[in-house]
């Protein structure tokens, strides 16, 4: 405390401050183009012939290069429509399955002290660290062995049993916040258990926001389970169709990007809308 | 004296945990520890599955037919991993370091398009880094050319010497925003009397942030870099996209998440073998394993003696 500077709470601001100013956002700026520049490329490339794609990458689609070809490629090519139906069923029916069961066991491991609750919770949060995949050989075994193999409710089952770790835990404490007079309250009203789990339910609703973000992104990116575990057209996933679709049209430079860019969109469309949402989630749940 | 009045069983407590136990218990706990007891059988001619024992660890970590993929996997997860911590993990927590600063306009825009990357597919990254660094197409060149570096390059992706290193900036590049989330959140929950007090001891911004801010981080340290192990070490969808199954060239970016595929699925004309699969989902389990419990008795346990 001896070089206290009398009341003077920051250094004053002189022209290595103006610097510091500008060199930081330089930095982001870079970093940004960075990030964006591929993402965009692919995009409004996607809408050109093949001659401006080579010629003129870095142009922007006008009314002299625009040209729809590799969209109607893919939609000859391609059963993106299917696609797109089963990546979202598979999606939100996981995502909604997670929120049920992970908060219905979060709301018994926080709201009641029967023996073996430790216990539990760590069981439970066990699967948290080691990733499914690693029990892939046997996950193919089983889901063979139930008939749900090359179905989407197999690969519901699986994203559902991996997401079900995290989620628990994150809600369990979330759970353990709600203010236990207003429980008892209910309580004394005559609500049963249930009834008492469906009113806390709403208020952690923010938590509940957090563990679908966390899981949605993986379950519609993923690549590994859909590619082991279907076969035919019939459970195909988006990104497991444009792989395949990729792979094969690999030379046709405008139905790729055609379908990199069909791929991309909605997710981009769906990020741009909810990103506060998103990045709030992620970071709060970073947090805890 | 009247009898106890003995408690009702508390069936709610059952109704509420069953669904979620037993469909982890069935379709993620079970897997794993039969894949684990998988890998100690072999199948006979006739398919009928065979106690071993360690054999196939044996096999795979010794025999000429084995080894080598394994031992280069290994080598190449670690190459990924010492990538990502050398430079994922320090841009993220610069980029984290300037968007927590109050001299920064249009913060929460940089964050969102700096994310952007992280949220799309690694199909969809993977392939579109496929074109931008082809020759054919001549992005890469056309941008180094700005910098009258054209003679500088390569078709990366495609040589042996290079192709690991590409790989993972790929993969750098997509997911440096988590780190950067993790980290910005941790910084944005220091408290500010704090730093106002090492202000007024006239501490710089760079004095701040080494002494004061990054020491109160460590945990989110251990938190990132655990993360980025286990997901280095689970990897596999950015190189089967890139560089195919056979993991080219010459298995030169081959890691444990592919050959564990080419192993147990099989590729081209070679069966798929479920039991040395699940022998290698193995080795991975124990990495694995091993990099968590490093991290929660080595620096959390030592972190926590710091805080006492």
């Amino acid at each position: 405390m001896t070089s206290r500077r009398g009341g003077n709470k920051r250094p004053p601001r002189g022209f290595g401050h103006w610097g510091q100013v500008v060199a930081a956002h330089a930095v982001l700026i870079t970093y940004t183009v960075i990030a964006l520049f591929p993402v965009l490329l692919v995009i409004l490339n996607s809408f050109k012939s093949r001659r401006a794609i080579f010629r003129n990458p870095f142009e922007l689609p006008n009314s002299s290069n625009f040209d729809t070809v590799g969209y109607q490629t893919v939609f000859e090519g391609a059963n993106f429509l299917l696609y797109f139906r089963n990546s979202l069923i598979v999606t939100i029916v996981a995502l909604l399955l997670i929120l049920l069961v992970s908060s219905m066991a979060a709301f018994a491991l926080a709201e009641y002290d029967f023996p073996g609750n430790a216990l539990m919770g760590l069981y439970l949060a066990v699967g948290i660290m080691i990733p499914i995949r690693l029990g892939t050989v046997s996950i193919l075994r089983l889901l063979v062995g139930i008939e749900l193999v090359d179905t989407l409710m197999g690969l519901i089952l699986v994203y559902l049993a991996s997401g079900i770790p995290l989620a628990v835990f994150i809600l369990t404490q979330f759970m353990a916040t709600v203010p236990q007079a207003l429980k008892d309250a209910a309580r004394i009203d005559g609500a049963s258990e249930y009834r008492i789990y469906a009113l806390v339910l709403p208020l952690i609703r923010p938590a509940l926001g957090t563990v679908a973000v966390f899981n949605m992104i993986p379950i519609w990116n993923d690549l590994w389970f859909p590619l082991i575990l279907t076969g035919t057209e019939r459970a195909k996933t988006v990104i497991l169709g444009a792989q395949i679709f990729l792979g094969q049209y690999i030379s046709d430079w405008n139905a790729v990007l055609a379908s990199l860019t069909l791929a991309m969109l909605p997710v981009v469309i769906l990020y741009i809308v909810f990103s506060r949402q998103l990045i709030r989630g992620l970071t709060s749940g970073a947090v805890k | 004296m009247p009898p106890r009045r003995r408690k009702p069983f508390p069936f709610h407590i059952l109704v509420f945990l069953t669904p979620a136990v037993l469909i982890y218990t069935i379709f993620m706990v079970y897997p794993l520890i039969d894949s684990l007891r998988l890998g100690l059988f072999s199948l006979n001619d006739t398919g009928r599955e065979v106690f071993v024992g360690l054999d196939n660890y044996r096999t795979l970590l010794t025999s000429d037919l084995w080894a080598p993929r394994l031992w280069n996997a290994i080598r190449n997860n670690f190459v990924l991993f010492a990538i990502h911590m050398s430079v994922q993990n320090p841009i993220g927590l610069l980029l984290a370091a300037l968007l927590s600063s109050q001299i920064i306009r249009g913060r929460a825009l940089f964050r969102t398009l700096i994310f952007t990357p992280t949220i799309l597919s690694v199909v969809l990254i993977g392939f579109s880094w496929r074109l931008i660094l082809s020759p054919l197409w001549g992005i890469a060149k056309d941008i180094l050319g700005i910098f009258g570096l054209e003679s500088l390059y390569r078709p990366w992706l495609g040589l042996e010497s290079s192709a690991l290193v590409a790989i993972s900036l790929i993969s750098v590049w997509q997911y440096v925003g988590v780190p950067m989330l993790l980290f910005l959140a941790a910084l944005l929950g220091i408290p500010d009397e704090l730093i106002e007090a090492a202000r007024i001891d006239g501490a710089t911004g760079w004095g701040v942030f080494w002494r004061i801010k990054f020491p109160l981080i460590l945990p989110t340290v251990g938190i990132v870099a655990t993360l980025t192990f286990v997901g280095n070490f689970n990897a596999f969808d950015l190189i089967y996209t890139t560089q195919g199954a056979l993991a080219g060239p010459n298995f030169s970016t081959d890691i444990l998440g592919t050959f564990f595929f080419r192993t147990f699925f099989g590729i081209q004309l070679q069966l798929g073998n479920p039991t040395m699969g699940a022998t290698i989902a193995g080795v991975m389990f124990l990495i694995i394993l091993a990099g968590v419990l490093l991290y929660l008795f080595g620096w959390q346990r030592r972190l926590q003696r710091i805080e006492l």
